[in-house]
């Protein structure tokens, strides 16, 4: 087995690379595990995709280590372990979606068949059909086919489930889920973050090349004060949101949202104000707010600096 | 869920990558790339049609009325014509677009045979060649009345389907410098003046002296075409020069274009 200490699959150790002027990743340390699905979380431009270009061998870290099971990514050998789902790769349209799957499962040693490939991703109905001529979801369905094809141990997917329906998400979150209880690892970027809710094990948030969280997707929670209120009322948004505590107030749909680390006081404040009140609901934050804190404090600093 | 997950399960022990699924990923990577480009008219039929309509034109209709040799001069010099486009095409603009819509990106990260990419492009170049080469020996022999012995015939084929290489190496290079859509229009820049400047439409003869005795030697399309005209008989060279100068542009150019590749992606 190639796996190296502790299920450590890949690593970046102070891995850091700049395009010109912008450094792209600032010392970054990361580490992938089998049996741990990984979500790499950040707004465009925080390194997500430098830092997963490098553990794929796309790029090379002008400083720090990089290693792909013990070995150079850009070793043939090691990446015959990893499956990857790339956001955006047009694969040839007029091939037929079998053929696609023979060609990417030829490059492994002991791969599936087409037809457990098919299987697993959904498309076993569209094999004969150009990839072409599917709708998005079924090409990111396809697409999945391929990463899975090979029997990979380390399974990248970035944006895995953009254009798929919900039944076909779930599909596909069950074949994730699937690959991580039998010891895989999978690395996930993602922009619905109750997708990283559903799947990861641990969280990892990226900001302007560095990370500036890692957790559980609890612990992350946790570092996160905010509360969620909600319910119908006749107190405006605006008045709440001059409220000492109150974070943000909005309406949603015919009820008041509001996002609070005194819930407790906010409460008692709006049922003086409404003995009406109804349809009230208290609930901790999501990983939704936790990145919007966590990653509006780093917006604020950024604009600082560059003031 | 219906799926049966146990595929998954049955996962065995890392294993290195036996020899024999190494060759299958080599023929699966060059199946596809023909099967894909024979499924798509928009490249082959311009890239097969062009030199033999051209041929047609200048080498039967208008050169017949002269003499029979016009007609085999024009058949060397539209097979050398005919085969710098599956090579610069095939290989510039495909790879323009790859690299343009992360195919390219995809194919690097997974775990492909590097060559094998190539290798798949070449031979799908090769047999583009090969069918240039047949339409234009029919149009000869039949309409030309041009009469070529069999062994003519096979040192044509000899000649300009291996001939094909360095200009996939040339589009190779070029496709490093452009994405998309920009290709078509740079290896046309690089394409037609290379066809005019090593004599494929009027002899070099005729051409200014710094044009044929200097630039022409420089060019691939020059040194295939010497080859070629050798081939149907017209003159008589010796080949191995042209072939030594053929195969270092070959490896000197597809080196830098590696390099290039490897640094850009």
């Amino acid at each position: 087995m190639l796996r190296t200490e502790q299920g450590v699959l890949a690593r970046l150790t102070q891995a850091t690379k700049s395009y010109g002027k912008v450094r792209a990743l600032d010392g970054v340390d990361l580490q992938l595990r089998g049996g741990e699905l990984l979500a790499l979380l950040g707004p465009n431009g925080a390194g997500k995709t430098t830092a997963i270009g490098l553990l794929l061998g796309l790029l090379r870290a002008d400083a720090g280590a990089v290693e792909l099971f013990g070995q150079d990514p850009q070793a043939i050998d090691a990446r015959r372990h990893i499956g990857v789902m790339l956001q955006d790769a047009a694969l040839p349209p007029t091939l037929r979606v079998g053929e696609l799957i023979r060609l990417v499962a030829s490059y492994y040693p002991a791969p599936c068949t087409v037809a457990e490939s098919a299987e697993l991703a959904g498309v076993s109905d569209l094999l004969k059909r150009p990839y072409g001529k599917l709708s998005g979801g079924q090409q990111r369905r396809v697409q999945f086919a391929l990463a899975i094809c090979g029997r990979p141990k380390l399974l990248f997917l970035d944006e895995p489930t953009v254009g798929m329906d919900i039944e076909a998400r779930r599909r596909l979150w069950d074949a994730i889920r699937h690959l991580v209880a039998e010891g895989n690892g999978v690395v996930l970027t993602t922009h619905y973050l109750e997708e990283a809710e559903a799947l990861a094990d641990r969280v990892c948030v990226m900001a302007r090349g560095k990370v500036i969280s890692e957790g559980s997707v609890d612990a992350l929670r946790a570092r996160v004060a905010m509360k969620r209120v909600r319910c119908t009322t006749r107190v405006a948004p605006a008045e709440v949101a001059q409220w000492a505590g109150v974070a943000e107030a909005t309406m949603e749909g015919d009820r008041l949202c509001i996002s609070t680390e005194a819930p407790e006081a906010v409460l008692r404040r709006l049922l003086a104000l409404d003995a009406d009140l109804s349809a009230l609901e208290v609930r901790a934050a999501g990983l939704a707010e936790a990145f919007t804190e966590l990653t509006r404090d780093d917006a604020a600093s950024s604009l600082q600096e560059a003031a | 869920m219906n799926t049966d997950l146990s595929i998954l399960s049955e996962r065995p022990q890392a294993l290195a990558m036996p020899r024999g699924r190494i060759v299958g990923a080599y023929l699966t990577e060059m199946r596809s790339e023909i099967v894909r480009y024979l499924r798509n008219p928009g490249f082959l039929l311009p890239t097969m049609l062009f030199p033999t309509v051209f041929y047609l034109m200048f080498g039967v209709f208008l050169a017949s009325k002269n003499s029979a040799d016009a007609s085999r001069y024009l058949l060397a010099a539209y097979g050398t014509f005919g085969v710098m486009a599956p090579g610069l095409f095939g290989f510039g603009v495909s790879l323009a677009m790859e690299r343009e819509t992360g195919l390219l990106t995809l194919k690097r990260a997974l775990p492909m045979p590097p060559f094998a990419y190539l290798l798949g492009k070449m031979v799908m170049a090769m047999l583009i060649a090969a069918g240039v080469m047949t339409m234009l020996v029919v149009l000869a022999t039949t309409l030309g009345h041009v009469s070529l012995t069999g062994g003519q015939l096979v040192q044509l084929y000899a000649t300009n389907v291996p001939g094909v290489l360095p200009f996939c190496a040339l589009g190779l290079f070029i496709g490093t410098f452009v994405k998309g859509q920009a290709a078509p229009a740079l290896i046309n820049l690089v394409y037609l003046p290379m066809a005019f400047l090593s004599g494929l439409w009027f002899p070099v003869s005729v051409l200014p002296k710094f044009i044929g005795n200097v630039v022409a030697p420089l060019l691939p399309s020059y040194h295939l075409n010497a080859l070629a005209l050798d081939a149907v008989g017209i003159a008589k060279v010796a080949p191995l020069p042209h072939v030594l100068m053929l195969a270092t542009f070959t490896a000197l150019v597809s080196w830098v274009a590696a390099r290039r590749l490897r640094r850009i992606g």
